[in-house]
């Protein structure tokens, strides 16, 4: 019954993550992260991904915060938050946040303030997502790891 | 052109030296981990400055540095020039980012890298240099 068990919830994390890719979500760097986790480090993956979610959510918060003050023309700034998110982004394999951190950055070159304030909306949309998807996929690897009678902090 | 793979590295029993220097938290856990999953050991800077004092304490010397383009108090291109200056040997390999131009990878290189790799970093792209070390 317990290995009935594991095989459903790994079957789950295999079609979440099947999805994930088809959808453009995330990309081979993921993979590469995967790879990266042994035994030495087994919550590798959980641990990158939280630092990733830690820096952007500062990032992101900064660039609200630039883009709401009426006085704003620090396009610099925006252009170097955006590049941090560009690289985070591609370094764990977030291909879509990537992608409309890339389209948001295009807008702050051109200093087209409302162009920006639709990416930085874009941005948040698909950051969350990712967020959402990546909560759901640690649960079910979690549940996963309890199934199989194995217990690592989280 | 044939490529060392891990086992191979293992069996010369050569450990690598690393050197990673960079200002972003995420890179820095994820070369660590690229460096040891190649058998190698590392060290870490936060910045540029950072790792001139590493040198300048003579503490350390490494096979490699892995050096951040875009870093606070002292960014790669400065760190680069600096350390050729203080004459250190290592083989130091840019990482450059999507956002660097053709014109600033250049100017990166001329600062005295041996080679510049673009992010993100992934043991397929380190290891040809580590090989490179081992064959030296």
């Amino acid at each position: 019954m317990l290995g009935l068990g594991v095989d459903r919830l790994q079957a789950d994390i295999n079609r979440l993550l099947t999805s994930l890719f088809h959808q453009g979500v995330l990309d081979e760097q993921f993979l590469q992260l995967q790879q990266l986790q042994d035994d030495t480090s087994p919550t590798f993956v959980y641990d990158v991904i939280n630092i990733y979610f830690d820096e952007s959510e500062k990032l992101l918060r900064s660039l609200r915060l630039l883009l709401m003050d009426r006085e704003f023309s620090d396009y610099k700034k925006i252009g170097l938050h955006l590049n941090q998110l560009v690289g985070s982004s591609s370094s764990i394999g977030a291909r879509r946040v990537r992608n409309v951190c890339v389209a948001f950055r295009s807008a702050s070159e051109l200093n087209n303030r409302p162009g920006c304030l639709r990416g930085l909306e874009v941005v948040e949309h698909e950051y969350h997502y990712l967020k959402n998807m990546m909560h759901e996929l640690f649960q079910l690897e979690q549940q996963r790891l309890l199934a199989a009678g194995v217990r690592y902090p989280m | 052109m044939a490529t060392k793979s891990m086992v191979d590295i293992e069996k010369t029993k050569k450990k690598i030296n690393v050197l990673i220097v960079d200002d972003d938290p995420l890179n820095l856990q994820i070369h660590e981990k690229i460096i040891k999953a190649i058998g190698g050991t590392s060290q870490t800077a936060n910045n540029g400055e950072e790792a001139v004092i590493i040198h300048r304490d003579g503490g350390s010397s490494f096979d490699l540095i892995l050096m951040d383009k875009e870093m606070p108090e002292r960014d790669g291109v400065s760190t680069t020039k600096k350390l050729r200056e203080m004459e250190v040997k290592s083989m130091i390999v840019g990482v450059t980012s999507l956002a660097d131009n053709e014109e600033e990878r250049r100017a990166f290189m001329e600062a005295g890298l041996n080679h510049c790799l673009a992010k993100p970093l992934t043991k397929a792209k380190i290891l040809p240099l580590i090989n490179q070390l081992m064959d030296a």
